[in-house]
């Protein structure tokens, strides 16, 4: 009975792995995208998932345009925008929501370094904007208070 | 029709592109109301600018990103370039549209 137990669980075993690769195979897919780095759940994770360290630099030189009061938590508008120069890419943070990662931004030599878009929130928070110039990561703070939720359901 | 409402205006040499994307932009965490089920993830995860033909801007959405979403960006050109945007989302599906500067 034992080893009749043992065959059927090796059989289950080995079908599992079978599968595993595919898996993995379609999240590939989607390389491009950052999936690790939007699925992290806490805010000093998710920088040092998407920069690999979490040296960030407070700058006036970054200018983050969100609303001290959304009260609509499903669109706030956030404008980021810098007078720096060389900027790669620009990231923007919700601390408080499930995922902080809300959405990030890769600049050619073309573009200018000013974005806009609009985010849910799910709670009040504080947002973060951060740009990558040379190697360094300059970050912009503000807190959001939300009346009513963007993620409810 | 396409899904990217687009719109973009040249002033002293920099490109004002703005545009509106028709998309649901489900996060997957919010639950149908009358059966409980959780309403599967479906939402924009890059969207790409190119205006001549040359690469502008690369930008990697998550679930975040309100529904119906707006796009603003600068770049430095002129009246005329052929502005195009095109996205993908976690289900595959894309579109694109293209656009004059004015």
């Amino acid at each position: 009975m034992k080893r009749r137990n043992f065959i059927k669980n090796s059989i289950l075993f080995a079908g599992a792995l079978a599968v595993a690769p595919s898996a993995i195979l379609s999240n590939q897919a989607y390389a491009a995208w950052p999936k690790k780095s939007f699925d992290i759940k806490d805010l000093s994770d998710s920088v040092i998932s998407v920069y690999g360290h979490n040296n960030l630099e407070e700058s006036s030189k970054v200018k983050l345009k969100a609303p001290a009061i959304a009260e609509n938590g499903a669109i706030v508008p956030i404008n980021v925008s810098t007078t720096l120069d060389n900027v790669e890419s620009i990231m923007i943070f919700v601390e408080n929501n499930p995922q902080p990662l809300s959405s990030g931004y890769q600049l050619t030599s073309l573009a200018q370094p000013s974005i806009g878009t609009r985010l849910k929130m799910g709670k009040t928070s504080n947002v973060m904007a951060a740009v990558k110039s040379g190697d360094k990561i300059y970050t912009s703070t503000q807190e959001v208070k939300v009346t009513i939720g963007g993620c409810g359901g | 029709m396409s899904t990217i409402k687009l719109r973009a205006k040249e002033s002293n040499g920099v490109v004002t592109v703005k545009a509106l994307i028709k998309h649901p932009m489900e996060t997957g965490q919010r639950k149908n109301k009358k059966t409980g089920d959780l309403i599967p993830a479906h939402y924009i995860q890059e969207v790409h600018s190119k205006a001549n033909g040359k690469d502008v801007i690369t930008i990697y959405w998550g679930p975040a990103v309100s529904k119906n979403p707006y796009l603003t960006f600068k770049y430095k050109g002129n009246k005329g370039d052929n502005v195009e945007i095109s996205w993908v989302d976690n289900q595959g599906n894309r579109d694109t549209n293209t656009g004059k500067v004015k």
